[in-house]
């Protein structure tokens, strides 16, 4: 059952997802495999409803997602009939970027933000939908619904359109393309009741499991693979924990929680102390990290 | 069950200048709420040394400005979105700059709030922006308004102070047409009656800001109105379904019932109301849903469903409160593109009827609106349109414009009435047309524009054009500066607002010479694409031909033929292109003349060629001895 403030919510991505259909020659969907992102499958399975969805999912693999989030991404995909794309920075890989010996700067900069800019201009996509949300981080709360990137994919915060009522402005300029937040009004605990509503699937590293995790710089990291070599004097050992949020294995925490269901899940999240980012390693590299990677073109 | 299943979202948006505190206020509610996390917490503190103003204590106002900018400069200049709930309810607020310039950003968070918090500092009391904030939220519709007196701690928690202030505001905002105004004293620093009640305040008995909050009703009241479906992409999987998708603007509709195309007048019935979760019997104010009709009408993207009894108007002239956004100032006259509810639509000012001083809300008489200036105007659209009065409807009476070549968001409308006018003037239909004088003509009409510099060659090449034109049979009119200033358009000077009017009319006047069958060249430095733009759209395809006579501003400077260019310099004429006022290069003319490359028969020739291409002669073979013998 879901509460009115769910519906509200519900039809307002919605109808931003039919708007994004009617007015971009090729749009396409950025699937991050996370929770929001399949929020964001449902309501666009919905929002065509009895059409399918008019774009494909594209997946920017870094190649060190948890082997868990693969499994899920092929699911789903294959459950829902969706075009799946995925895409690898190829030259990163050539390189040998990784978010151990590159850091974790160096490795989100090539692989994502990189990754991400040359699969749009691969394919061409003129619109394309992520899942971030504006309650997530301060730089995100300020970004518009319809965010216009200039030539080069680059985000200029001083710079954005107006944005009233529910009437966006879906022009672009030669050379600019738009990015589409459908969920920006939404909260993690949004997020979570609407998967109970509506029975979504989720990755199972969501739910609390005895799980191998290594304590490093004070976060609990689980070596998903053998590419991640353990320190000296580190040690694995098992122990209850779940994640918040998904990301690069090695760059992901995960939390001390005994929440194995949906319900528990949120009942952690009314009573937790934290937030959600807190177990992303990429944004607290330095101040205001996060608003200086979405300039530069991450989502 | 949790405990948030039933809650309803509250929209609202907080409104004050830097200095009153309305930032640390929204800092103040989620803290409170203990919606701030300790690792947020950790990071506030480490801020707050670094960039705090409130010494040791945590400065509450970094939570909310997030951009580094405003982290460095301690101002809040876009709005922010926050997120936060209470047992009892679910709130979004829009977190609006005050300053005079940033109008259009607090216009932004107004127009999708239910509620308004305008802060007054308890030591200044009701101050000019206090009136601006106020007067911009009841433009934008917002009907209950909370009065924060804030930093009554730096007043002595005094209820005099407080009555004082709350009897100013009460005189002032009669005249704004709010259902509610609450007034509460707090102070956001120290928390007093902002979620829970200040023993320092004992003397006030009215809701903290909280309470207030979470018990407000603020329906919208769109539900009570006609019904309205902008119809926002049609749904076909197939050959067996079409539908139309859209979200329910404003009343509701069952399954069974009749409707309208607003603009074709069509009537059709709903069969089915389609959601992925099911059928329904009835669609909502709000919901998104696609409806299935029982006949097969025309319906597009950008029609407005409604009820037969209860029609929106349909009209291509309106008057409307316009909020300028762009740098560029609003030109009465230029073509804008129009967005209303999924329609999009070119439209342009006609009058800009006064401007209203957002301070004193007087009314002052104005040719153009700046970045950041409110103004009374008539628009004129394209083709008509339906609407409804913005205090009716906050969805089908509200509009946006967009500069049509930076595709910026350049003005925000909210719909005051339609011009009845309009709807009353329908067009001769004519028995002799177009295609008959083409045919007699032997030749296909169409402007050829040349626009270039001052002294670039254009009214020579024009000259040249014409008579070679004319030589050959063909039917010709020239306008320029010379005909066209002394007359038709004597009233007009130089300025922006003037330009465009001398553009526009001059528009006017081609096509009409060209639904005449004949070629019109028009030689006008024409500075601005957006008017170039303008005229070319108001003829069918490929009878407009941009000409860009092309001559560098230093050698316009040397010919000089009249001596203007040594006058402007010398500061004897204001607003002359290419020194004191720009022109803007075509981006794609349909020709170029470099007249420093070739001489000025060369350029003539070439227009000449370029008209054969385009087959505007020896078109469909009739000659001029055919036409002769037609007489």
């Amino acid at each position: 059952m879901k509460s009115a403030h769910l519906k509200r919510l519900e039809a307002e991505s919605i109808g931003i997802m039919r708007e994004v259909a009617a007015e971009f020659a090729n749009p396409v969907m950025l699937y991050s495999i996370g929770k929001d992102s399949g929020v964001m499958l449902q309501l666009a399975l919905k929002a065509f409803f009895p059409s399918k969805p008019p774009f494909p999912l594209l997946h920017v693999d870094t190649g060190w997602k948890f082997r868990d989030m693969i499994r899920h991404r092929d699911m789903i995909a294959a459950r829902y009939g969706f075009k799946l794309l995925v895409y690898t920075n190829a030259e990163g890989v050539a390189r040998g970027i990784n978010p151990i010996r590159s850091g974790s700067q160096v490795h989100t900069q090539v692989m994502k933000t990189e990754a991400l800019k040359q699969a749009l201009d691969q394919y061409g996509f003129d619109a394309a939908f992520g899942g971030a949300r504006r309650d997530e981080e301060k730089s995100r709360a300020k970004e518009r619904i319809f965010s216009v990137r200039s030539a080069g994919h680059t985000w200029e915060p001083r710079n954005q359109r107006p944005e009233l009522w529910h009437l966006y402005n879906t022009r672009l300029t030669k050379g600019e393309t738009i990015r589409v937040f459908p969920l920006s009004n939404w909260t993690e605990l949004d997020i979570w009741q609407y998967t109970r509503a509506e029975a979504i699937p989720v990755v199972p590293l969501y739910f609390a499991a005895p799980r191998p995790v290594v304590t490093r710089d004070g976060l609990l990291i689980m070596r998903d693979d053998e590419r991640m070599p353990l320190l000296p004097g580190e040690q694995e050992e098992v122990r209850n924990v779940r994640f918040r949020s998904l990301g690069d294995y090695p760059l992901s925490a995960a939390i001390e929680s005994s929440a194995g269901t949906l319900d528990a899940i949120i009942e952690e999240m009314i009573t937790t102390r934290t937030s959600e980012r807190s177990g992303r390693l990429i944004d607290s590299d330095e101040a205001a990290s996060m608003e200086r990677k979405k300039r530069e073109g991450y989502f | 069950m949790d405990v948030l299943t039933e809650k309803r979202l509250l929209r609202f948006l907080t409104c004050g200048s830097v200095d009153d505190g309305k930032s640390t206020l929204i800092g103040r509610l989620l803290f409170d709420s203990k919606l701030i996390l300790e690792d947020q917490l950790a990071t506030l503190a480490r801020d707050s040394r670094k960039h705090g103003t409130t010494g040791e204590d945590i400065d509450l106002a970094l939570l909310v400005d997030g951009l580094e900018a405003e982290r460095e400069q301690g101002i809040t200049i876009d709005v922010a979105y926050r997120f936060f709930n209470t047992p009892r309810r679910s709130f979004i607020v829009a977190d609006t700059p005050g300053h005079e310039q940033y109008t259009r950003n607090m216009a932004t968070g107004a127009s999708n709030s239910d509620a308004a918090v305008i802060l007054i500092d308890a030591r200044k009391g009701v101050l000019t922006q206090t009136r601006r904030h106020s007067y911009i939220c009841s433009l934008l519709g917002i009907r209950h308004v909370a009065v924060a007196v804030n930093k009554i701690d730096l007043a002595d928690y005094s209820a005099q102070t407080f009555h004082h202030i709350v009897g100013d505001y009460f005189g002032f905002a009669k005249s704004l047409g709010f259902a509610s105004i609450t007034a509460i004293p707090l102070s956001a620093r120290y928390g007093d009656n902002v979620t829970t009640k200040s023993e320092k305040l004992k003397w006030f008995d009215g809701p903290t800001l909280l309470e207030y909050l979470e018990g407000l009703d603020a329906e919208s009241g769109l539900a009570q109105q006609p019904f309205r479906f902008p119809v926002q992409w049609v749904n076909r999987p197939n050959l067996d379904f079409r539908g139309f998708s859209g979200t329910v603007a404003s009343g509701s509709i069952r399954s069974g019932e009749s409707i309208v195309v607003a603009a074709s007048g069509r009537e059709s019935r709903i069969t089915r109301i389609v959601t992925a979760d099911g059928d329904l019997p009835e669609a909502r104010a709000g919901e998104a849903v696609t409806l299935v009709l029982e006949d097969e009408v025309d319906i597009a993207r950008g029609d407005v469903l409604a009820p037969p009894e209860s029609r929106p108007e349909v009209v291509d002239q309106f008057a409307a409160h316009l909020l300028w956004m762009a740098e560029d100032a609003m030109l009465p006259g230029r073509s804008y593109l129009m967005r209303i509810g999924t329609r999009f639509v070119p439209a342009r000012i006609t009058t800009l009827k006064h401007k209203v001083d957002v301070n004193t809300l007087e009314h002052i008489a104005a040719k153009t609106l700046a970045l950041n200036e409110i103004g009374l105007c008539n628009v004129a659209t394209a083709s008509p349109v339906a609407l409804d009065p913005y205090a009716e409807n906050r969805e089908t009476g509200a509009f946006i414009l967009i500069d049509r070549f930076t595709n910026a968001t350049a003005g925000a409308g909210m719909i005051a009435f339609g011009l009845r006018r309009a709807t009353n003037v329908h067009r001769q239909s004519l028995t002799v047309d177009k295609v008959a004088r083409v045919h007699r003509n032997g030749h296909k009409p169409v402007i050829l524009w040349f626009t270039g510099l001052s002294a670039s060659g254009k009214s020579t090449i024009a000259n040249l054009v014409e008579q070679e034109l004319h030589g050959g049979g063909a039917h010709t009119y020239l306008l320029d500066g010379d005909n066209v200033r002394h007359g038709l358009n004597r009233d007009l000077g130089f300025t922006d607002v003037d330009r465009v009017e001398n553009v526009r009319r001059v528009g006017e006047v081609a096509r009409l010479f060209t639904d005449a069958g004949m070629i019109v060249l028009c030689s006008f430095i024409s500075p601005f694409r957006a008017e170039r733009s303008m005229v070319r759209e108001l003829v069918p395809a490929g009878e407009f031909i941009e000409v860009f006579v092309d001559t560098p501003i230093e050698e316009c400077i040397r010919r000089d033929p009249k001596g203007l260019y040594a006058r402007a310099k010398a500061g004897l004429i204001k607003n002359f292109t290419g020194i004191d006022s720009p022109y803007e290069v075509p981006e794609h003319p349909d020709l170029r003349l470099d007249t420093t490359q070739i001489n000025l028969q060369e350029c003539a020739a070439r227009v000449m060629s370029l008209l054969q291409e385009r087959e505007i002669l020896g078109w469909g073979g009739a000659g001029r001895g055919d036409t002769q013998t037609w007489i």
